[in-house]
């Protein structure tokens, strides 16, 4: 009888291309791949810890960007989607990549694909909004500051888009859900972890980080913000399609004053 | 300091209130990348930061640099007789609320348009100099999009492209009839004017850039207008047949269709309180975009004979509805033209069902999980399925069964416009 494996990994990206480089050499039966911070043991498979090793990870990347240049954006995309079982989800859809010898990435009637392709496009659509939504605000020491708190993790998307925007000035935005931040200090980008005092909502109490004129300039794109809507055009449902609720507390024009 | 606050926060909400009228909110298509590591980027596409409670988007920064105007054009909120509080920014005022709104990311740019004091060109000389010292002195890549005044010089113009990546002068009134009639101090001719010389000048920016490199930017994003729909009583052919004039003529990026809100007590303009026309707005650039991009011609879908567009289907099913000798279409066979013109698919669908018809012929199951409207498109198709039973029936009873099997977001307004007749 052929055993089933269950492979462990670190939770990084890396560490899940290693995993998948780990079971295309050993030519194994794997039953699931699991982040280590979660893992389960199955009843009948045997467990194997996966070192993240660069090399590797990078054959793995390179070998699928040959196949398909499309096929790479959608899994590295649906693994930041944090799905239940996306690992062994992604790893059933770079197996097919592989057997077939056409591009299976737009083969929209196979039910995996589509998934993964449904997967990438949410992440993709947070990202976006995460490339709108977010709401600087001026601290005391001169940095422009963001908490988020994305559906999907989204930070490794957007800090191409941040960094090119403002290349003048100092930013940070942190994930209040994954607790982490990337953080640009006018050379580069960095990834940075935060002992965060406070979650900075848009609640109308002034924090004593953000400067006076900080808060002129809430107040003043407050009001821009209504005296642009046509009341007689009234549409609250199509608002909240577009500003889904879940976001309007980090959100200045939505704050109620 | 929060005195100075104050005040522009009075000014700002008077000179947002009178640029709301202007629908327009795009912030795409332009090519300004940050290569000097400055403020802004607008290389990519244009971002809706967020939307306003009447559901659109606000993109820029959209604001009139004063609403004081000596002319009187009867549809507009800051007409000279229009009894409003006018008020006037500074330049350096706008470029302070610019780059401060920009650099908390509420914005891709700036929108600026104006009512006209003194004279055309003087006002179009102090959009320019808002632009120009956003580019020069602050190093700003966002988006401008500058208004052209009617009646503004070539040498202005052609200034504004240079700072500017969007122009647009609003033609308002789609006849030259009504145009006399509602704005009696305007000319034709002024608002041609400006869109002829920015045609021109990105004709020649795009031929000059072939040959040197470094040719200085021209409006890259391109130009557009403005039509108000529903004031006066121009048909759907109308417009449409003019917006076909202003796109092939100047080579117009965008022609926007804005539902009048009433302004004003005018015997010549529909009553304050009228409902603003939001179904008919709605059906006009489902129109516009089956002539940009999905290959109809206008006199296919607006003509004599149909003068105006239905209210209950949306125009590529009223067409289809009006020509079923083209159907039912066989989907797996089809060119990506033919595909275009089935009621219920998007050109996404399109596009999947073009890659995915290669691995094997698609059925019911198939097009649904791509995310075709079956309920529109069933009629109207054949896959790989021996269930099709629609093949003889009538157009309009086609539209009864999609009518009785659907909900539109606009199907309360059309069924009391219905009971009327």
């Amino acid at each position: 009888m052929n055993s089933t494996k269950t492979l462990i990994y670190d939770g990084s990206f890396n560490g899940f291309l290693t995993a998948i480089f780990v079971a295309f050499e050993e030519k194994a039966v794997v039953s699931d791949i699991q982040k280590h911070s979660v893992c389960q043991n199955g009843l009948f498979s045997e467990t194997e810890t996966i070192f993240t090793q660069m090399d590797k990870a990078k054959r793995v990347w390179n070998g699928i960007h040959k196949k398909s240049h499309s096929a790479i954006k959608d899994i590295y995309f649906a693994f930041l989607s944090e799905h239940k079982g996306i690992e062994i989800l992604l790893y059933r859809f770079i197996r097919k990549m592989f057997a077939s010898d056409t591009s299976i990435a737009s083969d929209y009637s196979d039910g995996l694909v589509l998934k993964i392709s449904q997967l990438a496009r949410s992440v993709g659509r947070e990202k976006h909004r995460m490339e709108a939504f977010v709401r600087f605000q001026l601290t005391k020491d001169e940095i422009y500051f963001a908490n988020i708190e994305p559906d999907f993790n989204v930070l490794p998307l957007i800090s191409k888009h941040f960094r090119s925007r403002y290349a003048d000035q100092q930013w940070l935005i942190y994930d209040i859900k994954r607790k982490y931040g990337i953080f640009y200090d006018l050379n580069r980008v960095e990834i940075v972890s935060l002992d965060l005092d406070d979650i900075h909502t848009n609640s109308i109490n002034k924090s004593a980080h953000f400067t006076d004129e900080e808060y002129n300039y809430q107040d003043l794109w407050n009001n821009y913000f209504k005296s642009t809507n046509i009341k007689s055009r009234i549409n609250l449902k199509l608002h909240k399609q577009h500003v889904p609720k879940r976001y309007w507390k980090y959100l200045s024009e939505k704050k109620a004053v | 300091m929060s005195l100075s606050f104050d005040r522009i926060k009075e000014k700002l909400n008077i000179l947002a209130d009178a640029a709301k009228y202007d629908v327009s909110c795009s912030s795409s298509g332009s090519v300004r990348k940050n290569n000097t590591n400055g403020l802004g980027d607008s290389s990519g596409m244009g971002i809706c930061h967020s939307y306003t409670e009447d559901g659109r988007c606000v993109s820029l920064l959209k604001i009139l640099l004063t609403n004081h105007c000596i002319f009187d054009c009867a549809y507009c909120v800051t007409r000279k007789s229009n009894d409003v509080q006018r008020a006037a920014f500074k330049i350096q005022e706008v470029v302070d609320l610019t780059i401060n709104f920009y650099r908390r990311n509420y914005i891709e740019g700036l929108f600026l348009s104006s009512g006209i004091f003194k004279s055309p060109d003087y006002t179009m000389e102090r959009l320019v100099a808002v632009a120009k010292k956003l580019r020069l002195e602050e190093n700003f890549n966002g988006y401008i999009h500058l208004k052209s005044i009617p009646g503004a010089s070539d040498e202005l113009m052609r200034e504004a492209g240079l700072y500017a990546d969007r122009l647009s002068v609003n033609i308002e009134v789609p006849t030259i009839s009504e145009l006399k009639l509602l704005a009696p101090d305007k000319k034709h001719e002024d608002f041609t004017k400006p869109m002829l010389k920015v045609k021109n000048e990105i004709i020649q920016y795009k031929s000059e850039k072939k040959i040197i490199k470094s040719t200085p930017k021209y409006a890259p994003a391109g130009q557009s207008t403005q039509m108000i729909v529903g004031a006066t009583g121009e048909s759907d052919k109308d417009i449409m047949y003019s917006a076909t004039y202003y796109y092939k003529t100047y080579h117009m990026k965008r022609v926007y269709y804005s539902g009048y809100v009433p302004v004003a007590d005018d015997s010549r303009l529909p009553a304050i309180g009228t409902q603003v026309p939001m179904l008919r707005e709605n059906r006009l650039y489902q129109t516009d975009w089956l002539l940009r991009f999905y290959g109809f011609g206008v006199q296919e879908l607006l003509n004599n004979d149909h003068p105006n567009l239905d209210m209950d289907v949306d125009p590529k099913l009223g067409w289809a509805l009006r020509n079923m000798q083209y159907f039912p279409i066989d989907i797996n066979k089809a060119d990506k033209s033919v595909l275009a013109r089935i009621p219920g698919l998007g050109m996404k669908s399109v596009h999947k069902i073009i890659s995915a018809r290669r691995f094997r012929k698609l059925n019911w199951e198939h097009l649904k999980k791509i995310g075709v409207a079956l309920n529109r498109a069933k009629y109207f198709i054949v896959c790989d399925s021996s269930k099709w039973e629609h093949r003889d029936m009538e157009g309009a009873k086609i539209k009864g069964l999609i009518l009785q099997n659907s909900t539109g977001k606009f199907r309360k307004e059309y069924s009391n416009q219905l009971q009327l007749f």
